[in-house]
Formats: structure tokens, sequence, C-alpha cells
């Protein structure tokens, strides 16, 4: 990269032997350059454009009927405490309830059963691995509608509760936030007046803390089932790329299995992790086709989220500025999320500690 | 230093370049001649597109036989493109400036288009306007202008079981024409895994006994959703929803009323014309009768739900547009759609032609006398998706709470 770069910045005033490399350079990339700028660069302007005019979907929205007009689409979403503010707000803290649950879950699923499956003892690894990975090749429409049967009110996953005494919920019929379904099993009926009489985007604090609906319970259940065999398969390469020689060293060092996963093969694993974690992030803040195929929306909003309201209020309601307005938001989230999640896992250079610390101290 | 300004100056030239080609392609397409509302319409040799969201071949081979002997006679190409996201190709189409010249719209995408002008307002240009029952013609005005011809319409009636009926030792006197009956009767019906009447959790249902108590969501232009009949009504059916004789399709395990029925676990149900397609296909077996829906405190009242011939804007040949409108409106046409597939004509001229085919529907046809249907506004579709995934919890909610949020909604989109 930084060669290239190197090469870009020396060719203006380059003579001699390297004088054609520079044009050379631009015919060779241009064909990426105007894929890129035709498919996914000018695309994206166009919708920061649409997001700040009042495009009503007909024509070009760069033609002279379309009007700029400034903030409203994002203050329509965002400050004014109507019915699109509120939609939206809803479908923030389904989706935040659906990211905060499923991204550790599917991580550390995939990481147990890539362990599981790098186990060289285990019969029919092949067949292990293959089952793992099944779900995550097959269609998500296909796995939504197989879950909508699972999860009906007489569905075979109530039954199999009720072997164990458990009346299950109507599942994708239940809007009841599981939060508050458990503080409400300790009494607590109705929240507290600090927090259901301030709001966010909308929604009072006290709504924030519903938790995910049972309908989201069962998405967020199929998303763990449908990912984790592709994490799987990240994990399972890296794994394979922790040396051999490092265990055995650990092993002289007399460390035991638990400790060697913890301080010598987890630590390794860190750059696989940065990725699992960031696609999984990313993949679950655009969660979109399940809900389009299965609830859409519903019950109760509780199914709503960013990428599916955004479908809706541009294609279904012609609200083509907020829709666009929507996904530029979710873009600045998505972002946010992995700029924190980069940071926590950061390289930390390890502070000196014990002796050799007190030994560097000592030494004047 | 040197090497960052150039880098600058390089980004800047890229954003410049991108600038100028977004410019290139806005000027391409689009501004189409035209800003509808006016009757002057467009004429030219081009073929037509037609773009339908069919429920299933019969419609299909109805609306591709019929338009195909129109071409025949008329001497103009057409052909019939069958959707499979309707709202998406049409916005994709309008986007694009090359929009299908007719295609089905419903009024709640209307009022959306119309505002953005891809719909022209052709409705008073129909030689047969007068023919369209008023309330139909009502469903397609957005601000004062008539857009577009009624296609076929339903109605909300009761369907009853007529096995379960006369098991519970009901007989044909017995058809409720009060609320207090219907009650009487749900209640006398319900069995151990039964309901009496089951209907969706959306006001498309339950908005039949909003009017029956004298209600609506907008009268005149106004908001009055949480007027005292409103919740009159939501009071009456939280009362039974909580007494299990009534209960939602999605709390007894079904996707809609229809299936209830289908399934057998709901002896009554609230629902439309498509109820007749629906058990010929998946429950031949079961016979069942329609009445018209009980009168409430004020009397009668349903629900109407219609699509219409919407026209482009953009298209380049309105002229033979509006000629196949005519041509598909006509009363023999629509009576040859309705024995194909389902919904009644929208024309008072085929009314009694159409009654004698089906005297066993003839429940459907007279709810269009008292029918209310959604208001035409813009972003109604949200107001009653908001108000729709509140009734999901009438049973333990507050009508009069549920239906002044609805009514704050409804004043915020009225006065946009």
């Amino acid at each position: 990269m930084s060669d290239r770069t190197g090469f870009l910045a020396r060719r203006a005033g380059s003579s001699g032997i390297r004088r054609g490399e520079a044009a050379a350079g631009w015919l060779f990339t241009t064909p990426v350059v105007v894929i890129v700028g035709l498919f996914l660069f000018i695309p994206v302007l166009m919708a920061l454009w649409v997001s700040f005019s009042d495009w009503g979907g007909r024509g070009s929205p760069l033609s002279g009927r379309v009007n700029f007009v400034g903030l409203d689409n994002y203050t329509a979403i965002l400050l004014d405490g109507g019915l699109p503010t509120r939609d939206f707000g809803t479908a923030i803290r389904n989706n935040f309830w659906y990211v905060i649950l499923v991204v550790p879950l599917q991580t550390a699923l995939s990481l147990l059963l890539a362990v599981l499956v790098n186990n060289a003892v285990l019969r029919g690894r092949g067949f292990f691995r293959t089952a793992f990975y099944f779900p995550s090749v097959t269609s998500s429409v296909a796995i939504t509608v197989l879950w909508l049967f699972l999860f009906t009110g007489s569905g075979v996953v109530n039954q199999v509760l009720s072997w164990v005494g458990i009346h299950g919920p109507n599942w994708f019929n239940d809007p009841s936030g599981i939060v508050h379904g458990l503080l409400g099993n300790l009494g607590v009926e109705t929240g507290p007046e600090f927090l259901t009489s301030r709001a966010f985007l909308g929604v009072s604090f006290w709504d924030w803390l519903a938790g995910p609906s049972m309908a989201m319970t069962a998405y967020i259940l199929m998303a763990v089932f449908t990912t984790s065999g592709t994490f799987m398969l990240l994990f399972l390469a890296g794994l394979q790329n922790v040396g051999h020689d490092v265990q055995e060293a650990a092993m002289i060092d007399g460390a035991t299995s638990w400790q060697r996963f913890w301080k010598v093969t987890f630590p390794l694993l860190r750059p696989t992790l940065f990725t699992v974690l960031t696609l999984g992030l990313i993949g679950t803040w655009q969660v979109f086709d399940q809900i389009y195929a299965g609830t859409a929306g519903d019950p109760g909003k509780t199914t709503l989220t960013p990428a599916f309201l955004s479908y809706q209020r541009a294609f279904v309601q012609q609200g083509w500025g907020q829709g666009a307005a929507m996904a530029f938001i979710l873009f600045v989230i998505i972002l946010v999320f992995t700029g924190f999640q980069r940071w926590v896992l950061r390289e930390r250079t390890p502070k000196p500690k014990g002796r050799l610390a007190e030994a560097k101290a000592g030494t004047p | 230093m040197k090497r960052q300004t150039r880098r600058r100056f390089e980004v800047l030239a890229l954003l410049l370049v991108s600038a100028l080609v977004l410019a290139a392609c806005g000027s391409g397409s689009g501004d189409g001649n035209g800003d509808g509302g006016d009757g002057d319409l467009t004429s030219s040799d081009d073929p037509l597109t037609i773009l339908i969201g069919s429920s299933g071949d019969a419609e299909t081979n109805a609306v591709q036989e019929a338009v195909a002997a129109w071409s025949e006679q008329s001497g103009v190409e057409a052909t019939v493109q069958v959707a499979s996201d309707l709202n998406q190709e049409l916005s994709q189409g309008f986007a694009s400036g090359e929009p299908p010249d007719l295609f089905y719209l419903s009024p709640d995408a209307l009022v959306g288009y119309a505002a953005n002008g891809s719909v022209k307002a052709y409705g008073d240009l129909l030689e047969n306007k007068d023919d369209f029952y008023e309330a139909l013609v009502d469903n397609f005005t957005v601000d004062g202008e008539f857009y577009c011809a009624p296609k076929d319409f339903s109605t909300l009636a009761l369907v009853i079981n007529d096995a379960m009926w006369s098991d519970a030792g009901l007989t044909e006197d017995d058809y409720p024409t009060t609320w207090d009956e219907l009650a009487d009767v749900a209640a006398k019906l319900t069995t151990d895994g039964r309901v009496g009447l089951a209907f969706g959790a959306e006001w498309q249902r339950i908005g039949v006994f909003m009017a029956q108590a004298g209600g609506a969501l907008v009268e005149d232009g106004v908001a009055v959703a949480n007027s005292d009949a409103n919740v009159t009504a939501l009071e009456y059916v939280k009362e039974h929803l909580n007494d299990g004789t009534f209960a939602y399709a999605a709390d007894i395990d079904a996707g809609w009323g229809g299936d209830a029925f289908g399934k057998q676990v709901a002896a009554m149900v609230i629902e439309g014309n498509w109820m007749n397609g629906f058990m010929q296909n998946d429950h031949p077996d079961i016979e069942y009768t329609v009445v018209e829906l009980p009168a409430g405190p004020s009397g009668k009242g349903t629900l109407q739900y219609t699509n219409c011939w919407g026209m482009a804007t953009d298209s380049p040949n309105q002229q033979a547009a509006l000629d196949l409108v005519e041509y598909l409106t006509t009363a023999d046409q629509m009576l040859a759609f309705a024995e194909a597939f389902g919904p009644m004509p929208a024309v008072k001229s085929a009314a009694d032609a159409w009654r004698e085919a089906n005297p066993e529907m003839a429940a459907f046809l007279a709810g269009a006398e008292y029918a209310q249907w959604q208001p035409v506004v813009a972003e109604i579709g949200s107001v009653i998706g908001d108000f729709n995934s509140q009734l999901g919890s009438l049973k333990d909610g507050d009508p009069k709470a549920l239906l002044d949020t609805v009514q704050a909604n409804l004043e915020a989109i009225l006065t946009e």
C-alpha cells in the first residue's frame, strides 16, 4: 500500500525511465475506478442528495423539479417527535436489542463450534463441519418460512417446551418485550416516573428498556442459528493458523489446556475476532430480508428495523427523502459501533510489570 | 506538505468529475411532458404496457384476454406484465421516467403518486363516469380531482360456517342483526378450541364496528378518531375479546380470518369477496353463508376495498390508455372479470346481472350502500399501521388512550 502511494506521489515530477508509469498506472486502474464510481460512488452520492431533497420518486432526482430542503428529512426522523420519529426510534430500539444479543451469542457459539470441530480426535469432523455450516448456505427466506412454522403458537417449539412444563408464547404474534416480561414477573408492571416521562426519539426510556419482543427473540435465535456456521469457518481458519509450535511451547511450560486456550490461542485469534465482530455488527444492523419475508414489522412494530422502515418509507409511502436519510443515519450508527469495537480490541502495548518492571525501575 | 496539497487536489478533481457525471445523468431523463391534472392527453403510436399485481392465473389470463381483445379491435399493441412486487416496480418505473402506461393502483398508493405528479387524473374524461358507484369515485378523489377508474371492489360481510351454525341449534332466523345478537350467537358458537367470531387485529376489520357505532377516522377532512362512537366500538370489541367469544386470527394460530375459518377454529369471520375464491380452492368441502354485518348503535356499517386503473403522467399514449380503460370498465367486461376472479363490478349497470349470477354473495353488494373506506390522505398508511400495531394489545389496553394516539397522528398528517 505504502509503495503504491509513494509511486503515485512521485509520478508527477518524474522523468527518464519512469516517465510513462503514471499514465500506465491510471490506464490499468481505470476499469476499477469506472466500475466502482458508476455502481458505488455515484449511487451513494445520489442517495445522499435525495436525503437532503424533496424528491418524490418521479423522474430523476437531479431534475429541476427537485428542491433542496436542507435537514428537513433528518429533523422529521430525529427531532419532530411525530409518527416518523416514533417509528424510527422504535426501529432503532428493536434493532439495538437485536444487535447486542445476536453479536455476542453468535460470536461465542461460532468460536465454540470451531474449537469443537478443530479437535483432531473428534470422529466425523467433516460431517460436523458440514452440518454446522449448512444453515448458512440455505436462503434466509426459506429459513424464515421454516421459522414461522416452528414458532407458531401450537408449533414444534412450543410442543417441545410443553414437555418440560413450559407454556410457550405465541412467538411471532407476541409484542411483549422480554425485559418488561421479566420485570412483570417481579411485580413491576409500569415503569417509574423518571423513565416513562422522558423520551428519546419519541420512545420513552421505559420502552427503550422493553427488550426484544417474543417475535424479535425468535429472529434473534434464527440469526444465531444461521450465521454461526459462517463465522465458525472464519474461526476455524484462524485456529489452523495458530502454529503447533506455540502450543507445544506452552505445554512444555506446563500450561493446562484451559490456560492454553485463553492465554495462547484466544489472543492469537484477535484478528479473526475483529473480523467476526465487524461483520456481525454490520450484518445485524442491516437486518432486512427476514423481516421483509416474515413479519413486516408486526406485531406491534416490534420487529420493525431501520433498514425495513427505510424501504417501507421510500417504496411504499413515497417518502424517498426520509427513507434515504434513515439509510445514512444507519450508516453513521454502524460506523460508530465499528469504531468503538475497534477501539476496544486495539492492540495494547503491554505495560511493563512484575519482576521485569521492577528490574527496569531499579536500573539507573 | 507539498505532497499533501497535491493529494487534496486529486480528491477535489475526482469529486468534480463525479459531479459532472451526475449532472449528465440528470439531464438525460426525467423531465417528461405534462404535469397531471388538466384534460389534455398525450397521443402517439406507442404500444401500451399494463402492469398488474395478479392474485393468480385466473386473473392474469382474464386480463390478458380482455386486453388482447381490445388490441385487436383498436389496433394498438398492448402487453400485460405481472408484477411480483407492484409498489416496487411502479416506483422504479416512475423514477426512470418510463413507467407502465396503465397499472393497478390502490387508494393508499394513489395519494403518494398523486402528490409527486406520477399519475394522471383522467376520471372526469371517462365516458362512463356516472356509471361508477359514488363511493368508489370518492375513494379515488384526491383534492377534489377524480383520478382513476375503479376496476372492481369488495366489501366486508359476516361469513358463517353452516355446519357449526346448525350444530349450535341456530337457524336462518338467528342471523345477527344487532351487536347484542352477534355477541349472543358468538357465545353459542364458542366451544373448546373454537371461537365464535374471528378477525384480524387491524383497523381494516375492526373498522366495521367503528362504522356501525357511527364513527370514522376522518370526516370532511377533520380527524375524528377519538370520538365517543369509536370508543364504544372498541369497548365492545375489547369486552368480547376478553370473554373469549371473539378472537384475533393471530391469537388462534391463523394467518388471517379466512385461514381461521378454513381451519375451523372460528365459526364466523369478517371477510370480503375474496373468501369465495379462497374457499373454493383451499376448503371446497366447507359449507358457508354470507350475511350482512349486524347493525350497531348507529346502523349498518362496513368497509370497502378497491383498486383502480392508474394512468402514468409520463405515458406517451394516454389517449389509447383511456380508451382501454373504458373498454375494461364496461358492464360486460366487469362481469366477466367478476366471474373469473371474484371482486364485484364497480359500475351500477352491472349490479343486477351480478346479483343474479351470485345470489349467495348478495350481502357483499348490499354493503356498497353504506360502506366506509380508508381516508385518502397522504401518509395514512403509516397512521393506520400504527393504529393496527396498538390494536394487537386492545385486550389489555385502554380504547380511549389508543384512539387519542390515532387522533394525534391523524391531525399531524391532515395539517401538512
